[in-house]
């Protein structure tokens, strides 16, 4: 038998991340690029509706729809509202429904993946029908009929998302647990008398869990861009709630007559926040996956 | 070939039952009671017992799916409760416009990312290739109706280049005779060139919007599959045997290289048909979409459920179409089958 070595752990944990983490963003700058626009989105969901200029909702007829100036950066509204004030405090609710609809779909189809990877027949199958029953739909459409019947609010917007999500998380996490259910470890596992549930949660779920981090940086993107295309056709947010996409909404109208600054800041704010999670999700990627770089 | 065209085919069964399935209990999620629902906000409790029988509302939850299988068969969708139209000959009627508006979409996509792909992989890490990477990543993250909003204002408010974005057909000229309801084919067909170029006008900029959302999976497949395929046996010995370098990359390389973009087509098609019903929003296009989102709003539900179904069918349908195209492109696929 050959003897296990077992890597020796890098020293100090922080500044071994820290290191890693410098190397990373040394490596490939365009990742460092975008944890910095992720450090300011977080930055401006947390601290932005205590240090914005004005009242998102303070509607001040008397400068409705002015252009970008000192004063308004990026102009006001059709109600005289500060677009930047609303655009910064926007940024709170559109993070919140894209970590909470990811942090969901991760529970939910995380553990259904690896449950049906892990134990396989009837599990894998129910699974593996509910993965595919979704995937026969346009994910957006089935989206969109999710909110409609369960009712118009965040959090069925939230839901939605997660639902149209649950197919990419399950098969991940069933693919990964399926190839580890016979692996070595596990064997030893169970042979030193550990349950099915404990094996699970000990040796198949940490083993799954940095893919499936992965998947969530990939996917916040898109459950940003589809919550606020919900919220574009009206479902979920309702104003004058600021929310991106129903400020892009509501700006639309103004687009034909050359007031554009009412729904390009919003749509910008939402595009710099979509690829910002989508270049994250592909650094983050290739520091745990480097073979499925394209 | 015939074989597997219908094992193929009877794979889809199983999906088209969870799309009926899940359609159907939509309908039965809606909150609160769907009888009060259906009855109006203004129904006594009598109306609503009425509406109860009448819906089969009473019956147990099996009893209710068996009839909603039946009336589906039948082709009933329902009555839309704003218009008091049929849902299905409204869907039917409006299909047309969000067909062309869709497909002319994927065309732009195909046209501007196969070749962008192909240069990326032939050139890799050139400018072209940053490009194309740059491209696809910002296609992707641009959501799709800020797109849309965005050309409107340059190309019809700067610009002056488009017409308003209002509709398929500018109030001025009448719609072609129909026969396809593709209004493009349609004044072809019934010889009217201004027509022609009328609904071409209003079509290239939601097109145009489509296109550059879903071009980026298609960019990024084509790149990784040809640069596959340039480094294989095959394109070696083309090119040791002097063959020019347009013809190994066309005719050797490109057509092997094709087949796994065929498949991510089904992806696109994903894409393409959720982001049609904001792309139709935001250029007041009359098409399924928009016919779904404003019963949507009005709270009116079996147009929606009807859209739905229409979308999901007609994905199922696609892919069912993919597969077998891919089978008749690619002669490995039929051995396996």
């Amino acid at each position: 038998m050959t003897a296990i070595t077992a890597t020796p752990r890098p020293e100090g944990g922080s500044a071994a991340l820290f290191k890693h983490a410098r190397y990373v963003v040394a490596e490939n700058p365009v990742t460092g690029f975008a944890f910095a626009l992720f450090v300011l989105i977080v930055l401006a969901a947390v601290i932005g509706p205590s240090i914005v200029p004005y009242d998102p909702l303070a509607s001040d007829t008397a400068q409705a729809l002015k252009p970008p100036s000192a004063h308004h950066w990026f102009g006001t509204d059709q109600l005289g509202r500060d677009v930047f004030s609303r655009v910064v405090v926007a940024t709170r609710l559109d993070f919140f429904i894209a970590v909470a609809s990811v942090a969901l779909v991760f529970l939910m189809g995380g553990l259904a993946g690896v449950a049906a990877g892990f134990f396989g027949g009837w599990t894998d199958r129910i699974v593996g029908r509910i993965a595919d029953t979704i995937m026969a739909f346009p994910l957006f459409v089935l989206a969109m009929g999710i909110v409609a019947a369960l009712g118009n609010t965040v959090q069925n917007i939230v839901l939605a998302t997660a639902i149209v999500n649950f197919p990419l998380y399950a098969r991940i996490a069933r693919a990964e647990a399926n190839i580890r259910r016979e692996a070595g470890f596990v064997e030893a596992a169970r042979l030193s008398g550990n349950s099915d549930w404990r094996i699970l949660a000990f040796q198949i779920l940490p083993n799954v869990f940095p893919l499936l981090v992965v998947q969530m940086s990939l996917t916040m993107g898109y459950a940003i861009l589809n919550a606020a295309g919900l919220s574009f056709i009206g479902l979920g947010v309702r104003p004058p709630t600021p929310e991106w996409g129903i400020m892009v909404a509501e700006g639309a109208a103004f687009m034909v007559s050359g007031e554009w600054w009412n729904a390009f800041f919003p749509g910008a704010a939402l595009m710099i926040a979509v690829f910002c999670f989508n270049l994250l999700g592909d650094g983050l990627r290739d520091m745990v996956d480097p073979r499925r770089r394209t | 070939m015939l074989t597997m065209i219908l094992k193929r085919a009877a794979m889809a069964i199983p999906s088209l039952i969870g799309v009926v399935i899940v359609t159907f209990l939509l309908t039965r999620a809606l909150p609160g009671d769907p009888a009060a629902y259906f009855a109006g906000p203004a129904a006594t409790p009598q109306a609503i017992q009425e509406v109860r029988v009448k819906l089969g509302l009473d019956k147990p939850l099996i009893a209710q799916f068996g009839s909603y299988v039946i009336d589906l068969a039948h082709g009933n969708f329902g009555t839309s409760l704003t218009t008091g139209q049929p849902v299905l000959t409204e869907l039917r009627n409006r299909l047309p416009a969000s067909a062309e508006l869709t497909l002319l979409g994927l065309l732009v996509s195909i046209v501007i990312a196969v070749p962008l792909g192909i240069f990326a992989a032939t050139r890799p890490n050139s400018l072209v290739d940053h490009a194309c990477r740059l491209v696809a990543t910002l296609g992707v993250s641009l959501p799709v109706f800020f797109t849309g909003l965005i050309l409107i204002y340059v190309f019809y408010y700067l610009l002056g280049w488009a017409p308003a974005p209002l509709g398929r057909l500018d109030v001025f000229f009448d719609p072609p005779p129909q026969v396809t309801g593709f209004y493009l084919i349609d004044s072809v067909i019934a010889g009217q060139p201004a027509t022609f170029l009328a609904s071409l006008k209003q079509l290239v900029l939601p097109a145009l919007t489509l296109g550059i959302f879903s071009l980026a999976p298609i960019a990024r497949m084509t790149r990784a599959s040809m640069l596959a395929v340039l480094s294989s046996d095959f394109v070696r010995t083309a090119r040791a045997s002097g063959l020019a370098p347009y013809t190994v990359v066309v005719t050797y390389a490109f057509r092997n290289a094709m087949l796994p973009v065929i498949t991510t087509l089904g992806m696109v098609f994903s894409f393409l048909l959720g982001a049609n019903v904001l792309v139709e929003k935001v250029f007041a296009w009359p098409g399924i979409g928009s016919y779904a989102v404003e019963a949507l709003l009005a709270s009116d539900f079996a147009p929606v459920q009807g859209f739905v179904l229409t979308m999901a069918v007609m994905y199922v349908a696609l892919n069912l179409l993919i597969d077998v195209l891919y089978g008749l492109i690619d002669p490995r696929v039929r051995l396996e089958a």
